[in-house]
This record gives C-alpha cells, structure tokens and sequence, in this order.
C-alpha cells in the first residue's frame, strides 16, 4: 500500500469512528494562500507557516464534505488499479454522483487541491494528472524515459527533433538525464522558443531551451527542477518584462506559489534567475513598450506589500519600483525592433556575459 | 345638523355678491355707454347651484358609475355624522334598485337623531347649507355641498323630486317631503310635505332617483361599502344591491368612537380675509378679548404678546380695526409662538381597531399596524394611521394594495392624485425587503391602509376624493408607514431566514447519503454501518440547527376573517379582464 492510501484510510477511518460515536466530524488542510508562507530563503522556496483550516461538518460545510470524501474515494480506486485521471476526467466522474456532482471544473479543481494539501502529497501520487500543456524542450539533452509497457529504458535526443521539440510528460518523477549543456534557458512565450529553436540556439550557446507558455504547470517545473538538481545546471529565466511575467511566472517557479505551499519543496526551482526582461532593459535598448494596466499597477504594489519572496530581496523592490514609476511594460517580441534574430546576435549574449544584469 | 346661524352667513354672502352686480349693471355714463349697456344685459349673478351645475365633475358626479357611488356615500356620510354626534350606534340600511336603462334607486335610511321640520328642505335642497363649514371638528361631512348636490344630479337626469322622511322622537309624527332644487336661486322648491307615520323611533331616509351606473371592482358601491365597515367597525350596515342577496355586516363592537372635541381655529390656521371676517362677526369687545375667545391656545400672556408682536394696544376694539390692522395682528400672530393646537378634537380609530378592521376582510400571514400621535398643517390637527396586511391570499407579483380613508370614509377615486401615494412611493421598501423599481409603487403581497384623522382634511376637491400635497401630513404618512415598514422588514426578513435555513435542512438529507456512501467505499465498512452513519449523521446535523417556527401560510389561522364579506366588491366585473375595466374606470375618472 503507497503511503498516500495509507494517510487516505486513516482519515476516512478517523471520519468514520467519530460518526459512530455521534462525535464531531472533522477535517483540517492547511490554509492555500500567500499569507500562509514563509520565504525559506536557505533552501530557496516558499514554506507553509502552518496556519491551518479546519473544515467541521455542518449544515454549511454537508456538500463539501460529500464531495470531499467522493473524490478521495475515486483517489483510493486510482491508486489501487494503478490508473490515472486527468482533472477534466475527475469532473466529469463526479457527474455519476447524483447531488454531490460538480457544477463547474473550478469546483473539483479547489476539492482536489484541498485533499492534495490535507495529505501534504501532489496530485499525481492521489493518481490526478494536470490537463495543461507541460511544456517544450530543445537542446543539449538527451532524456532518458521508460516503455510503459514493456519497461526498457528510452533515450530522447532532444536535439533531433528538428523544428519540433520534446514535449514533456505529466509524470516527470522516473526521468533521467545526460546533458553537457551549460545552463537551462525557460521561457515564457512559445513564440520565442520557436524563434530561438528555428535558428538552434541552444547550439550556439549550449543550452537547453524549455518554453513554459506562460505560468509553468507543475511537471514543467517538476523537469526543469530535476534538471537543474541532477545535473547541476544554472537556470535563467527570459520572459516579458511585466509584473506577471515576473511575479506570476518566475517567482512561482523559483519559490512555489501559496496555493501549492504544500508541494513547493518539490516543484520550485531555487536555482532560477531572472534574465529579462527587466525594467532597465526597456530603458537600455530602447524598447517599445505598452502602459501599464490597472491590473498590472494593483499586482505589482500588492507583490510589494505582501509577497515574502519580494519582501526578501531589495533588487525586486528596486525593480517592481522602477516599473511602477514608467507606468510601461514591454514585451519579449519588443526586441524585434532591432531586427528578428537581434535577441539572438545581440540580447542574449550581452545578458549571459553581464551577470550584474539579472535579478535573483 | 341644524345652525340657523349659517343661513345668515350664506345670505350674506349672496348680498355682497350681489351689491356688486348691480355696480356693474349701473355704470357711470361715458362714450361707450350703448355697449356697455348691452353687455350687462347679459351680465348677471350666477347661483351656486347653477355653477354645480355646470360643473358637476367637482362634486363627484362626472359619470353615471361614479354618480351612484358618490350619492350613496354623501347620504351614509350624513347618517354616520349625525348618529356619532347624537352617540347613537349607527344602523344604517342602503338599497340600491335598477328601475329602468341606466335609471336607479338609491334608498338610504338611518336610525340617527332625525332633522327638524324647518331645516329638511335647507340641508337636502340647498347648495353650501349645514352646520358642518364652520365647525372645527373632525367629522366626515366638510363643506355642506354633499346629499344637496345628489339631489340636484337627480332631479337633472331624472326630473324627480327626491323623497324624505324623518322623525326625531317616538312622541312626535315623521316628516314627508318631496324636494328639489331651484338651481337659479339655489333656494328648496317644496313638491310635498305632509305629515306621516314612520315605524322608526327617530331617524332619517331619502329616497332618490338618479341615472347611473352599477358594477363591481375597485371603484365601486360595493368597494365602498365593504371599506366603509372595515373603518367604521361600529357600525352596523344593511346593503341591498341591484341584483343578489341582501347583506348584513354586522358591527364588530359595541364601543362608540369618542366623541371629537369642537376647536376653535389656531392663530396659526388663519388667513387674512378669514381674521378679518371674524372680527367683523366677533361677539368680543377688545382685541385681546378676541384673541383670547374666539381662537384656541391663546392665553391671556400669549394675547398680550401678540399684541406687543402686532404694535397694537391691548385696548384697541374689535370694531375699529381696519384692514391694515389686521394684517398688523396677523404679523404679529406669525412672530409670537404659541402651543400648537389641542388635539383632542381629533378621534383616530387606533392601531387595534385598525388591525382587527383589515383583519376582516384580508387573509394575510402577518398584520402590523401604527398610529401616529397628532401633527399639525395649517393649524390644523391632524392624525395619521396605517396598517400593513402582508402575504396570505393576496397576489406576490403585482403592485401593493392601497386602502386610502380620510375621516372614516373611504377614498376610491384619484388615488394617483394623493398624498397618500406619494408617501408610499417615496419610501424606500426595498429596505423592508419589498420589491420596488426607482420611485414607482413597491410590489408584493401586501395590502396597506392610510386613514388620515383631522379636523379639516385638505381633499384636493370638492368630490372629496383625494388628499392634498401638504409637506407636513406627507412627512407624518411617511413616518407611519416607515415605522410599519420596520414591523414588517422584521417579519420578511425572519422568513427568509426560515425560508434559507430548511433549504439547508434539505440539504443535509440530501448530501448525507453520499457521505455514508463515500465513507463505506474508504474503510470497507459493513452496509450495516452505513446505516448507522446516516442515523448519526442526520441526529448530529439537526441537533446543530435547533427548532425553526413554522411560518407557512395557514389560512385557517386568522379568525377574524370574514370571507363573505371579503368577497363584497371583489367579484370580477367581467370574468375575463377585471383589470381592463378597471382602468375603464380610471379613464373615465380622468374625463
């Protein structure tokens, strides 16, 4: 029996006992937000401070609980039959459930999310897999994967897929590497990825290039983690230069998130820095850029004021600062002013020698 | 009913009137003497009556629906008055027969104090003639036009005389006589008068004529009625309607109103042409004097006061002061504060008797009723009243039910027109819970009752059928019904709270077996536990709730409901579309 069943029994069990006993019922999960995490700047991710909810059965709470307790049982089948559901399957299972069935996908997501932090597991050991794109390697990289069914070992040159690019898988736990790449290059749009693997990039500075489309999904920062931990490589982080793309995407990368504080220790990636675009980057090439929105002044200020990550380091402060002061933004593509292949020739060889040009 | 003081200030009226007629009929000579000459041939006093006449829409009697309606209600006005001011218990019987096309029967008959011989012919066939113009006192006849105008509409669509008997002891014979009007002098023309004998004891009944119209719905003789028992629970009512059953409402106590207190006018509720017509008519020596007698709340300090305020001597005689000392006395009154008026001259039914009176004819889930302590316009005292009827029978999606009173009767017509409807429409009932769109009448469930108590209600006309704008009475209808309104938030809001909290009992029927269901499928456990789990679960989750009151509708719950007598009025003029033909009326109304 896997641990995760184990800790599954033992609360069903305990939910059961007090019943019998007309005793109160219970469940208790951590609480999932940003004030519920410490920044762990030792070992580099976000740490749950341990505030915790406690979820007791009432009248309120009678729909919840059902839900709950149906969808750690469809977690027991999964584990038992060594089977997998995506969280678009799981919602659509819970329309066998008569009342208790889920009205949207958002519903199951927040149940599955709940059980994930009660049993401080990730979703893939309850046997939930993500439905989101994982994300696109190219480069110096050969994975090394397994037969699902016949077991033997596989290896993936990632620099023979042409103008297509390895995609990585929703289980990430059983891969291996062998790389003489010298860093990990994660980036935030597909289109630069695209531009950058077209002309080969990652040959010229050998590197590994990873696109994230956008906010990574858990097994794109479980790989790019397991690379930078395994083979011991630096990663840096190219994404536009806004407030989501540096809070939303690369401090969620670097240190974890507070609605996953329970599984950052495994899905951060504390080597990470910040490559660009930065706000001094506007300013030195000249970019073309774009007003900041609303949501981007109220993002920014909030990170400022409540982000333990941002909290720890005076260089995003400066940073986040200096934005909100030029009230723009620009984005990666903006470099395209100086010519498509300019973020090749030009951008990316002056950031990669100029260290003092990252943030951390 | 009798003031031969009256005729007097009637005749004199018509003298003055006619002094200056015969100015213009006398001209001094000049150049164009020939024309205007020829054009006082046609000049000449127009009687009262005559003016009526013409303009017979300001008296109520604008259609032949609405005529029937204000005739039967000027009669039982009469005999109300007459039979509180003589402390009898009305019992009062009205009969209405279809005696041709459009041709009716009105018979109204009390067992009030009866009139005497010499003032019959005066009250019923003489425009502006009763004791009711100059008397501060809350009653419901005012102006002392109503039963004269309903037999000048009769004999002008009928031609005939109307027909009255009274008696005012058992000792003494009964009177007959046959009267009409003689519009151009506005004088009683006598057709009969005989002596008779009348089983009454003492009392009074006219009989008349008159083209008309009889339906049903909101606006009608039934409506009337039905609304006059419901304000007037002592009061014992004998309908008879064209067609169908006689019925009786039988009067809900045996206690009389209390008598309302006669006022003298406040300084305050004076004019200036009235402050000099009462100098002029004063019985009092000096100024002083007749500030101190002929006015209510002016004391002997107060007097000397608005003397000072006036520039006037105390000593100064009624009978030398000039139009231009009057309007120094009448600065002076504004200046000096003075008690606002005794109110006891005004009589409001009170908040149980309200209550009891809506409770007859509306089967609500919830009733609450206010009344106002005594406010004043214009010198006037005046008291407002109002109940709420919510839920029960009455239709959730339509505009609420507004039952308007003024003095005891009920006002049908021109509710558009009244205070009454701006009040309601400038309170916010969306804070009482009660559906409403900007400033337009709320919608919901719910009957609401004004009764507007004082000692001259200010009607917008002589029809008597809406009230008047005044600032004051809106803030006081706007008060009561705010302070009913809170009443009633408290009740919609705890049935809603019912309302949420057995949706969440449902609820946890309906999740429970799911979780037993889960639990089972988690530990293996046996379908006997299951069971068990269910029957804890459901024990444990209740315990936390507690009791709910029932606050269904139970329509066998509110005894004081009459259900024949709510029918009255209510039946559907045609089955198919009431509403229409209600708004028939209303066009008709406008016309």
């Amino acid at each position: 029996m896997t641990k995760t069943l184990e800790k599954i029994q033992t609360t069903a069990k305990k939910l059961f006992t007090n019943i019998k006993l007309k005793e109160k019922a219970e469940m208790e999960s951590p609480v999932r937000s940003l004030n519920n995490v410490i920044y762990n700047k030792k070992d580099g991710f976000f740490e749950l401070k341990g505030m915790m909810k406690k979820r007791t059965l009432t009248a309120n709470t009678v729909k919840t609980f059902a839900q709950t307790l149906k969808m750690m049982a469809l977690s027991k089948d999964l584990i038992n039959s060594e089977d997998i559901a995506t969280k678009r399957e799981a919602y659509y299972v819970s329309k066998n459930w008569g009342e208790a069935r889920f009205k949207e996908q958002p519903e199951s997501d927040a149940v599955m999310d709940d059980i994930e932090a009660t049993f401080a597991c990730n979703r893939e050991q309850l046997g939930f897999i993500a439905d989101e794109h994982g994300g696109s390697v190219a480069g110096e990289l050969t994975v090394i994967d397994k037969d699902s069914t016949t077991k033997k070992e596989i290896k993936i040159d990632c620099t023979k897929f042409g103008s297509g690019s390895y995609s990585i898988p929703s289980d990430v736990e059983h891969l291996k590497f062998e790389t003489k790449a010298k860093f990990v290059l994660a980036i935030e749009t597909q289109g630069m990825f695209e531009r950058l693997n077209k002309h080969q990039y990652w040959k010229k500075a050998n590197c590994i290039i990873i696109s994230m489309s956008g906010v990574p999904s858990r097994s794109c920062r479980r790989f790019i983690r397991k690379l930078s931990d395994e083979a011991n490589l630096p990663v840096h982080v190219f994404t536009d230069g806004d407030p989501y793309g540096m809070m939303n995407i690369y401090r969620t990368l670097k240190v974890g998130s507070g609605n996953a504080a329970h599984i950052n220790e495994f899905f951060c990636v504390p080597k990470a820095n910040f490559l660009g675009i930065t706000p001094r980057d506007i300013t030195e090439y000249k970019l073309p850029t774009h007003p900041l929105k609303e949501v981007d002044i109220k993002r920014a200020k909030d990170a400022l004021k409540n982000d333990p990550f941002v909290k720890d380091y005076k260089e995003w402060q400066n940073a986040l600062k200096e934005m909100i002061q030029m009230k723009v933004r620009a984005e990666q593509q903006a470099l395209a002013k100086h010519g498509l292949n300019f973020v090749i020739s030009d951008y990316l060889p002056e950031k990669m020698k100029n260290e003092k040009s990252w943030l951390p | 009913m009798t003031d031969t003081k009256l005729e007097d200030y009637s005749e004199t009226e018509e003298e003055n009137k006619s002094k200056e007629v015969k100015e213009l009929i006398e001209p001094k000579k000049t150049n164009n003497q020939s024309k205007a000459h020829e054009m006082a041939k046609s000049q000449r006093e127009i009687s009262i009556a005559e003016f009526f006449e013409k303009n017979r829409h300001l008296l109520g009697f604008d259609n032949k629906r609405k005529a029937l309606l204000t005739t039967i209600k000027e009669a039982v006005d009469n005999s109300l008055d007459a039979c509180e001011e003589a402390d009898i218990l009305p019992e009062i019987t009205v009969e209405i027969h279809e005696i041709g096309t459009d041709k009716f029967r009105v018979i109204v008959e009390d067992n009030g104090p009866g009139i005497v011989k010499a003032q019959i012919p005066k009250i019923f066939a003489k425009l502006l003639y009763g004791s009711k113009f100059h008397k501060l006192k809350m009653q419901r006849g005012q102006q002392g036009i109503g039963i004269s105008a309903a037999v000048m509409y009769a004999q002008l669509t009928t031609g005939k005389p109307a027909k009255i008997i009274s008696k005012i002891h058992p000792n003494e014979p009964a009177h007959y006589y046959e009267l009409k009007i003689d519009t151009a002098t506005n004088k009683p023309d006598i057709i009969k008068d005989v002596k008779k004998e009348w089983y009454k004891e003492n009392g009074t009944r006219i009989e008349i004529d008159l083209e008309a119209s009889y339906n049903k719905g909101s606006q009608s003789v039934d409506e009337y009625i039905r609304e006059t028992a419901v304000i007037n629970p002592h009061v014992t009512l004998i309908y008879q309607p064209p067609k169908g059953e006689q019925l009786m409402l039988v009067r809900a106590t045996e206690e009389k109103p209390k008598q309302a207190q006669e006022i003298k006018p406040h300084p305050y509720g004076v004019e200036l042409g009235m402050l000099i017509k009462m100098l002029q008519r004063t019985e009092t020596k000096t100024v002083k004097q007749f500030l101190k007698e002929d006015f209510s709340r002016v004391g002997d300090k107060a007097a000397e006061e608005i003397l000072e305020n006036s520039k006037l001597l105390s000593k100064t005689k009624t009978k030398d002061m000039s139009r231009d000392m009057a309007e120094q006395l009448m600065n002076g009154i504004k200046k000096t504060k003075l008690m606002m008026p005794p109110t006891d001259c005004i009589v409001p039914l009170g908040e149980t008797m309200l209550e009891k009176g809506i409770k007859k004819e509306i089967n609500a889930e919830f009733y609450t009723s206010v009344s106002r302590p005594p406010s004043v316009y214009r010198g006037n005292p005046f008291a407002i009243e109002v109940a709420i009827a919510y839920g029960g029978d009455q239709p959730a999606d339509k505009s609420i039910n507004v039952m308007r009173f003024a003095n005891r009767v009920p006002l049908l017509y021109q509710q558009g027109a009244c205070a009454t409807q701006e009040s309601i429409t400038q309170t916010n009932w969306k804070s009482y819970g009660i559906q409403q769109t900007g400033s337009n009448m709320p919608v919901g469930p719910i009957t609401i009752v004004i009764h507007i108590a004082s000692v001259w209600v200010p009607f917008t006309s002589e029809a008597k059928e809406a009230i008047a704008h005044y600032p004051e009475i809106i803030k006081e209808m706007k008060l009561a019904i705010q302070e009913a309104g809170r009443n009633l938030a408290k009740y919609v809001k705890k049935k809603k709270r019912v309302k949420e909290e057995l949706k969440k009992r449902s609820y946890i029927e309906t999740y429970i077996p799911h979780i037993a269901e889960a639990l089972k499928e988690l530990t293996n456990c046996s379908a006997t536990d299951e069971e068990i789990i269910k029957e804890n679960l459901t024990e444990l989750l209740e315990q936390q709730r507690g009791k709910v009151d029932s606050l269904d509708f139970d329509p066998t719950k509110n005894e004081e409901y009459n259900e024949e007598f709510a029918k009255i009025g209510r039946e559907k003029e045609h089955d198919s579309n009431s509403e229409f033909s209600e708004e028939n009326a209303d066009e008709e109304d406008e016309k």
